[in-house]
């Protein structure tokens, strides 16, 4: 018969039909039309980001300056972070296909050992891939701005410290000549976006008005993604300057000049769709990791049970490797097209 | 009791401790590949600036990286490379086909439909 011309096969190998298509168990080969299926999906959404970056006018975001920061250490490290995720995420697929390995010598002990490994480096992109979402979504420090002309753009430098706001006008809460030195940058920020910061003085929730005394922002740089009047796409403008025309938007009193991280209207970055493919790619794709750690729990518990060494072979750990390789295959092109070009 | 109702082993499911040590010594070089290939891309990104001279090249040299990481991944790790050739392009042909359309087409598209915006909408 066509699907096992040249060896012998096992009896129990044989499907129901009594033929074994490609020498391959029903299961493995469902495994893999699934995968098919699967890469398909995340195919066309790749595809469709590629879509919406050909055809988007403002310029697009780049990655080594979108993500540039690594968790207690702050900003200045372009990719470093996803990178360090991408190793962790291969680990995790090499200790998976030595747990495989370990199951066709019938090593159970190798099979726990190496699969407890590849749970761990899941559990540890999942986590890291929190941190990266709650770093998108509260952003930089800077934020986005608008200029007087109408462009757009991202402000890369030293946010210089807020010290404290200096309480002018009593308001609700606070009383005149306060020192207010509490949750500062979060206070700063909300104040930016509503517009509640004119000529240096901050007007704050409690409607007291305050001077915001601030140390000076140092290397400012105003990368422009957005055409303006005067500004165009890619130009960039430095130091001085820049500072005037980022506290101009800023202390001009009108909302939303300033844009702070990300959520599905508006983002810091770039297109609105940018935050949309952002979060849904990375999202669908953590969502795989995250089913991929339980579905890897599920079959280490049925190893410690001792049920696949009963049965007389490891494939369930095959199968479930199939699918935790499958998501680190997802994450090698996620990584290429979302972060590098 | 023996039960016929559960179908489902593989060819070559085991193997000695020797092929275990030959199979562990590939599994381990292409580790290290794979983590050369990725320092190799963040380097390149991050001392390589998008629109500088160089970038066409090395924005295909990423796409040429990331195709031989999952090659390797698919092939080694997922043990395609092992299957029998039919389910080897049963699985690959259709998909790569399917896809190099999708890409060309869409991208077309994109093109073109970023051209009408800056004919048209400016």
């Amino acid at each position: 018969m066509a699907g096992h011309a040249s060896k012998q096969i096992d009896s129990s190998t044989l499907w129901g039909g009594k033929i074994s298509p490609f020498s391959t168990s029903y299961g493995k080969l469902m495994m893999w039309f699934f995968l098919v299926s699967d890469a398909l999906t995340f195919g066309g959404l790749l595809v469709a980001y590629g879509f919406t970056r050909h055809d988007a006018q403002d310029a697009w975001p780049i990655g080594e300056e979108t993500f540039n920061s690594l968790p207690f250490l702050g900003h200045g490290y372009p990719l470093i972070y996803v990178a360090l995720m991408t190793f962790i995420l291969i680990v995790s697929s090499v200790t998976m296909v030595l747990a495989v390995e370990a199951g066709h010598r019938m090593d159970k002990r190798g099979v726990i050992k190496w699969m407890i490994a590849t749970i761990i480096g899941g559990f540890f992109f999942v986590g890291s891939q929190a941190w990266e979402w709650s770093h998108f979504i509260h952003g930089s420090e800077f934020g986005k701005v608008e200029l007087a002309d109408g462009s757009q753009a991202i402000v890369k430098g030293h946010f210089g410290e807020i010290e404290n706001f200096t309480v002018l006008e009593a308001g609700d809460h606070h009383k005149k000549g306060e020192v207010i030195t509490e949750d500062l940058m979060h206070e700063f920020q909300h104040a930016v976006e509503l517009g509640h910061i004119k000529d240096g003085i901050i007007t704050l929730h409690d409607g007291s008005k305050a001077k915001v005394n601030k140390k000076a922002d140092e290397h400012m740089q105003l990368i422009i993604k957005s055409n303006g009047s005067k500004h165009k796409v890619g130009d960039v403008i430095k130091e001085q300057e820049a500072c005037d025309l980022y506290y101009q938007a800023i202390n001009s009193g009108e909302a939303h000049r300033v844009i702070y991280g990300a959520n599905l209207e508006q983002n810091e970055y770039g297109p609105q769709q940018y935050g949309q493919f952002f979060f849904f790619i990375t999202g669908f794709h953590g969502f795989h990791v995250f089913s991929g750690v339980i579905i890897n729990i599920i079959i280490l518990m049925g190893v410690i049970a001792g049920t696949y060494h009963k049965r007389g072979h490891y494939e369930m750990v095959e199968k479930t490797g199939l699918y935790w390789h499958f998501v680190d295959l997802v994450w090698v092109f996620v990584f290429t097209f979302f972060y590098l070009v | 009791m023996e039960r016929d109702d559960i179908i489902e082993y593989s060819l070559d499911a085991h193997h000695s401790e020797e092929a275990g040590k030959a199979i562990r010594r590939k599994i381990w070089m292409v580790t290290a590949l794979l983590t050369a290939i990725t320092i190799i891309e963040v380097a390149l990104g991050a001392f390589i600036k998008q629109g500088s001279g160089a970038w066409p090249f090395v924005k295909w040299s990423f796409i040429i990286m990331t195709i031989l990481k999952a090659g390797y991944i698919v092939m080694v790790f997922m043990h395609l490379g092992d299957e029998r050739k039919g389910l080897r392009y049963v699985i690959l042909v259709p998909y790569f086909l399917f896809m190099l359309y999708l890409i060309f087409i869409a991208l077309m598209e994109a093109l073109a439909i970023g051209k009408i915006w800056d004919t048209y909408m400016v």
